[in-house]
Order: C-alpha cells, then structure tokens, then sequence
C-alpha cells in the first residue's frame, strides 16, 4: 500500500527532501517508521525520533500507532513555533 | 462572530484590517485590540540578518481556525482576524497580526493574547533565524509554553 511522507524545516533539511512515497508492508504509522529506519541514514532516522517531533496523518497530530489507509499523507513535523 | 484566518506570503495593512473590521462591526464594537508582531535584528549578542518561515499548507489555517472557536466560547467577540506571514522576512518586517473586536475591552484584550500565546506554541509553523553566528530552527521557550499553560 503506498502512503506519501513528508518532512518539514529541519526534518526537511536532514532528510533532505520534503516528501517521498513509500510502499507498506504494514499499514501504520509503525509501518512507516519500520521503512523510514530502512531508507534513511543514522542522522536521520536519529531526527526523525527525537523529542518533540510530532506524527500528523491527512493534517491532524496522532499519537502512538495508528492504521493508514491508501493515499494517506503521513507528516512528521518538528517542534514548531509561530508568532 | 466573523473570523478570517490567513497565512500568506505578502505583507498586510493594518490600517486597512482595522477598517475592514470596524466596517463589519459598526455599532456593536466598544473595542478592537491588534497585535503586531515584527522582525527583530538582534537575538542574545548574535545580528540577525532576517527570518525564514516555513509552513505545512492548510494545517494552520485549519488549527488557528479552530482556536478562535475556543476563544468565541470563552469571551464574547464580535470580530477576529489573524494573519500570519510565511516566507523570507528582513528586520523590521510585520509577521503576524492578532485583531479582536468585542462590545467592552476586556474580552478583547484576553482572547488577543490567548491567541498570540497559541500561535507561538501550537501553530504549525515553524521559523529559522538567519544570524551572522549561523542559520537556527528556533522553537517555542519555556516561557511560551509557560504562558499557554496559563490559559
């Protein structure tokens, strides 16, 4: 099942790119962790799970694992501020 | 209560948002409170030469949308409008503008600062300051966290 990743600001910049599709075994965040670990280098999977990093789903912050379905964009935002 | 929600690349009139919203409130409004917030050129002892800001499209619009609703259950307003820049910005430039109408000033002056306090903490935004020192992600202070507790 394909999903769409996207990364943003610093995520962004480690990762150095801001989206990429990724084929599931496991349709869940969990599953695209477990591919993330396998794509990515040990910098950036180091980002990926450092505190304050956030999962959100079609534009709404999950938390824990959750189930995806296709076509679903899954996002992993870095600690953010506005203002 | 009206509320318009904009994150945009351009810069924004105040005089011109201030206008439009006693135009759409005339008569009932006893107050408007804005607060603008701008670019400054100096962090600790580092010069920073401006401020990119990044966002995730359609997220913080949908969220900043949904904290004026908390806001309008909590004090009475007539009328809010938030505008946030994204993009690259130089010293001095406007980022961000908070306009709160309501029938007296201290609803008003509250909901305006509630929704400041949101912005620097749960916006889906986020700010790289580009300093003489090197580039930095900066994130919400202890402080701003501190402050959205409060509320």
């Amino acid at each position: 099942m394909n999903v769409t990743v996207r990364f943003f600001a610093s995520l962004r910049e480690v990762v150095d790119q801001d989206a990429m599709g990724l084929e599931l075994v496991d349709a869940s965040i969990e599953g695209v962790r477990q591919q993330l670990a396998c794509v990515l280098n040990a910098a950036q999977w180091e980002a990926i799970c450092a505190a304050g990093v956030q999962v959100a789903v079609n534009q709404a912050i999950v938390r824990g694992d959750v189930a995806l379905a296709v076509g679903d964009e899954v996002a992993f935002l870095p600690p953010v501020t506005g203002g | 209560m009206f509320t318009d929600v904009r994150i945009q690349h351009q810069d924004f009139d105040i005089s011109a948002e201030w206008a439009a919203c006693r135009n759409r409130c005339a008569g009932r409004a006893g107050a408007v409170v804005a607060f603008g917030g701008l670019v400054r050129d100096r962090v600790q002892d580092d010069t920073v030469r401006g401020l990119y800001l990044e966002h995730y499209p359609g997220m913080p619009e949908a969220s900043v949308e949904g904290i004026c609703v908390v806001a309008a259950d909590r004090w009475r307003l007539l009328d809010v409008t938030v505008i946030h820049r994204v993009g690259e910005l130089r010293p001095g430039d406007q980022i961000v503008l908070v306009l709160v109408a309501s029938s007296h000033r201290p609803d008003a002056f509250a909901a305006c600062e509630f929704l400041m306090d949101y912005l620097k903490t749960d916006a889906v935004i986020w700010k790289k300051e580009r300093r003489d020192g090197g580039d930095t992600w900066i994130t919400a202070t202890a402080s701003d966290r501190q402050r959205r507790a409060g509320w």
